[in-house]
């Protein structure tokens, strides 16, 4: 409580923590995307010719592809020509080890809190860290090869493991799959890959954080992750960026393989720059995430806490294509100020004996709008398919809004599928009690939601849970009186 | 793949503005068509249409105006899809979805109701009335097939409910679709006022000769005023060329009382939009269904509950039976406004598929703008639970009794909120039928 309390009064003044700039050299290039855009990434990265082309390929779908506008989010038209499409640190000959990074860059990622280095010697934690689309730095690479586990930057993996890639990259998130799904297949620049062998149990969490810089720039990261039969993962990714008044826009894709008898565990904590108190600036957040159980008795589980972003539009999503998987998806979703969420997952059932399990934790302060949209379908062979969906809302103002929006979608008798809602604010009667017993209305108001939210904070790794605790209350600061 | 086909509806509609230019609705027909020419038929990307695919009937052209049927063969198929209770109740017929006043009959005097054609009310004294209140569905629902029904407004039902009047004997509203020869586009229009702390208990039955396809796109809007009480009933059991896509919009205009039950059995594809508005604090809404389908029916309940004022109430109960290669659709949305505080709604969607080829959709929604809500909803898709078949069976009781009762049970929520006893009795007879295994069952 007293860490809590004095958390609290630190933050009584402090709006965006990770507001600042890095001043790193940078490689940018100019503003829009064309053809040559296309060509000048993939050289830059010195890519082989499949990728170009694949790169092109997505870049002509998208051409045909239309912006959708069927979430409940409203923001103004973005031009993507005024975007640039690849900003990198000042690449450095090769580094070796992380005393050789850039100096500034590990004073950045200090003030984000992921010190590299003590990380690397306290938590055991392997970090890849992307900033403004580029790999900058991978930690415990060597102790992970000993296992057999590759974990590298994807331009790496392109150039290093160039079959796996290209076997594996597109088949859980076709490039056509939706609209930003495309343009990211067209332009990415980097992100993380992971690959684990049949029985391996990662020894470590594995991490990667992700930072915008540059200004104008998008952020198109494309992550990886595939477990062998009998692997288990678990992964944790975390995003900041700089403060300013111009929307940035972030369109990732995470796809997940998990062979027979596998797990991954993603987890996420998203922390990108979520604007002013009046709406201004902030992140575009449209990521497309989704995992695919391809084995029998797989398992794949997302958990994620989104507290920042101007706009968020995600649905980690599982596809339980072998018999006796299992999908769970774990979320915490808080808005304050102008901030829109729309936000959920998709279930898709087709192998028999599946499982799937959604617990969706929505908190709204402030004007924002915060909606859950997910789908949960039972297909015909989904024999004996069970799906338990929970969905809570809770007000903190009477200028959000919350929502729910689920698709239920069954074509088998066996099939058993139960969703249900809930949305109402903080009872006065838990408010009196609390502050009956000297709590004041801020903490308990904390303290309530840290309760509400509890179920899915429980689901993240250890070293994370207490950073997600603090970014919940952060978040909510100044939302109540 | 076959296109939808809509022009020949542009000659209609021509045929019917220049039939008489000078009728009250000519301008708001005009301007409706307008819309329906820009709307169109919704698709499946539509969001609103996402599980319904209703340009499927589109595909195929349809007769509009009503044929001289023989009047005595009509009052024959009249007599037959008679409900039980009609001859207690006041009757009005829709003979392909046009008014049909020769074929009406009323057991009320005009002090306690009125009813007229909407063209003669359009002419009378209740002039403003239906000028003020015709129509205020198409601010909710945009999509080309409302705007369809309104391009072609000519007669339509007018009915007004006298302050203070409590209507002790239902109104049964019929509609006689006649698909012998053709293909036929029925399009019944109704509007009724309830005015203050009157009563009055609606009911809707639908019938549709000959093997032809037809398809009734029927609106009924439907104003409450200040404590109103409104039974509504729809009973859907028509034969599998017959789909309908029927929207009941209700305004509860003053604090006031609504209480409708939907009861789907047999059609083709049939789409129910019951949309509540809350425009006044203090309104209660109850709105329960029942779909038990089977064959290639396919039922789609659209609910909305629009919570613009405070301290409303509103409670959402839909239950589905379905089986064969049916398709049960739920999708309901309950919307809180800012200013409504204290709302407090409910929705709940239970479904049971008896087949490997039955599909369910369901779609709960709530928008919620104000904080000091009490919202929920539920939804389950299912079987029968084993461990209750087990209990039963380890009685004596056979599987098909066990599941047969246990199917009875489930439905027999909605079905006691039907509160006119004979009609409760027939659908209960209906259902139980329906249910049952073919042998005689035994004594329970």
């Amino acid at each position: 409580m007293a860490e809590e309390l004095k958390m609290l009064e630190e933050t009584v003044s402090k709006e965006y923590e990770y507001g600042f700039v890095t001043n790193i050299e940078t490689d940018v290039i100019n503003k829009g995307i064309n053809e040559d855009v296309i060509h000048l990434i993939s050289s830059k990265k010195n890519e082989p010719e499949w990728m170009l082309e694949w790169r092109l390929k997505a870049y002509y779908q998208w051409l045909k592809m239309e912006e959708p506008t069927w979430p409940n989010v409203t923001y103004p038209k973005i031009n993507y020509q005024d975007i640039i499409y690849y900003a990198a640190p000042k690449k450095k000959p090769k580094l070796g080890s992380l005393d050789e990074v850039d100096p500034e860059l590990l004073k950045t990622f200090d003030k984000l809190g992921i010190s590299l280095s003590e990380q690397k010697r306290l938590s055991g934690v392997a970090v890849d860290v992307v900033m403004d689309s580029v790999s900058v730095a991978t930690s415990f690479k060597e102790q992970l090869a000993e296992v057999g586990i590759i974990f590298c930057s994807i331009s790496e993996a392109i150039q290093k493991h160039p079959d796996l890639v290209r076997k594996h990259i597109g088949s859980v998130v076709p490039m056509n799959d939706n609209y930003f799904s495309a343009l990211n297949s067209a332009v990415f620049t980097d992100g993380s890959f992971c690959y684990i062998p049949k029985g391996v149990r990662c020894p470590m969490e594995l991490s990667t954080y992700f930072r915008i810089n540059q200004e104008n720039s998008g952020q198109f990261e494309r992550t990886l992750i595939i477990a062998e039969e009998g692997a288990y993962v678990s992964y944790l990714e975390g995003c900041t960026a700089p403060k300013r008044d111009a929307n940035q826009l972030h369109a990732a894709v995470v796809e997940l393989k998990a062979m027979a008898k596998a797990e991954i565990k993603y987890s996420t904590v998203q922390n990108w720059y979520p604007g002013d108190e009046n709406g201004k600036g902030g992140i575009y957040n449209f990521v497309t995430k989704r995992g695919i159980c391809m084995g029998d008795f797989s398992k794949i589980s997302w958990t994620q806490v989104e507290t920042g972003a101007a706009i968020t539009w995600k649905y980690p999503s599982v596809i339980l294509k072998g018999d006796n998987t299992i999908g769970e998806f774990y979320s915490v979703a808080l808005t304050n100020n102008y901030q829109q969420a729309d936000t959920g997952t998709k279930m898709i059932h087709l192998g028999k004996n599946t499982k799937s399990r959604i617990v969706s934790k929505g908190i709204s302060a402030g004007k924002s709008q915060n909606s859950y949209r997910g789908l949960v379908r039972a297909a015909k062979g989904a024999l004996n398919a069970r799906n338990y969906s929970q969905c809570d809302s809770l007000l903190l103002g009477d200028k959000c809004g919350a929502h729910t929006f689920p698709y239920i979608e069954s074509k088998n008798k066996t099939a058993i599928i139960e969703h249900e809602a809930t949305t109402s604010k903080i009872g006065e009667d838990q408010l009196f009690y609390c502050q009956q017993r000297g709590i004041d209305a801020e903490t308990a108001v904390a303290l309530i939601v840290t309760g509400f939210a509890k179920e899915v904070m429980n689901q993240l790794p250890m070293e994370f849970a207490v950073e997600a605790q603090k970014l919940l209350a952060v978040s909510l600061e100044g939302s109540v009186g | 793949m076959e296109t939808v086909i809509t022009s020949y509806l542009d000659k209609k509609f021509d045929e019917l503005q220049k039939k008489d230019n000078d009728n009250k609705f000519a301008a708001l027909r005009a301007k409706e068509f307008g819309r329906f020419q820009k709307a169109g038929i919704p698709g499946y990307k539509n969001e609103e249409w996402k599980y319904t695919f209703i340009n499927n009937l589109f595909k195929k052209e349809y007769k509009l105006d009503t044929i001289d049927a023989d009047r005595a063969a009509l009052q024959k198929e009249l007599t037959a899809m008679k409900l039980p209770g009609s001859e207690n109740a006041n009757e009005l017929v829709f003979v392909d979805g046009h008014y049909a006043p020769e074929l009406s009959s009323l057991l009320l005097d005009n002090g306690q109701l009125n009813i007229s054609s909407l063209s003669a009310a359009a002419n009378n004294e209740y002039k403003t009335l239906v000028e003020e209140n015709l129509n205020q569905s198409s601010k909710y629902i945009t999509d080309g097939l409302l705007a369809l029904n309104s391009s072609f407004i000519e007669e339509g039902i007018f009915i007004l409910v006298k302050k203070n009047q409590v209507i002790d004997k239902p109104i049964y509203i019929y509609h006689l679709n006649n698909a012998v020869e053709n293909n036929l586009l029925a399009q019944p229009r109704s509007l009724i006022i309830v005015e203050e702390s009157a009563k009055v208990q609606i009911v809707e039955h639908y019938h549709t000769i000959g093997q032809m396809d037809s398809l009734a796109n029927e609106v009924m809007e439907i104003v409450v005023k200040e404590n109103a009480i409104v039974e509504y009933y729809k009973i859907q059991q028509d034969s599998p060329n017959a789909s309908q896509v029927g929207t009941t919009h209700i305004r509860q205009v003053g604090k006031s009382f609504v209480h409708t039950v939907t009861i789907s059995l047999n059609g083709g594809i049939i789409r129910n939009n019951i949309n509540i508005i809350m425009e006044e604090a203090g309104n209660e809404a109850h709105m329960y269904g029942l779909y038990l389908i089977k064959e290639n029916t396919h039922v789609d309940n659209h609910t909305l509950v629009d919570n613009t004022k405070p301290n409303c109430f509103s409670n959402e109960f839909y239950k589905g039976i379905i089986d064969g290669h049916a398709t049960g659709v739920f999708s309901g949305k309950i919307y809180v406004r800012p200013d409504a505080q204290k709302t407090n709604a409910y929705q709940s969607n239970k479904n049971i598929l008896l087949s490997d080829t039955a599909t369910v959709n369901t779609k709960p929604q709530l928008e919620i703008y104000a904080d000091d809500v009490k919202c929920s909803h539920g939804c389950t898709v299912g079987q029968l639970d084993p461990e209750a078949l087990f209990y039963l069976r380890t009685r004596g009781i056979g599987l098909q009794d066990a599941q047969a009762m246990l199917l009875q049970a489930f439905s027999s929520d909605i079905l006691e909120q039907i509160k006119i006893e004979p009609l409760r009795k027939y659908v209960d007879t209906i259902v139980t039928g329906r249910l049952l295994p073919q042998e005689p069952a035994m004594a329970l």
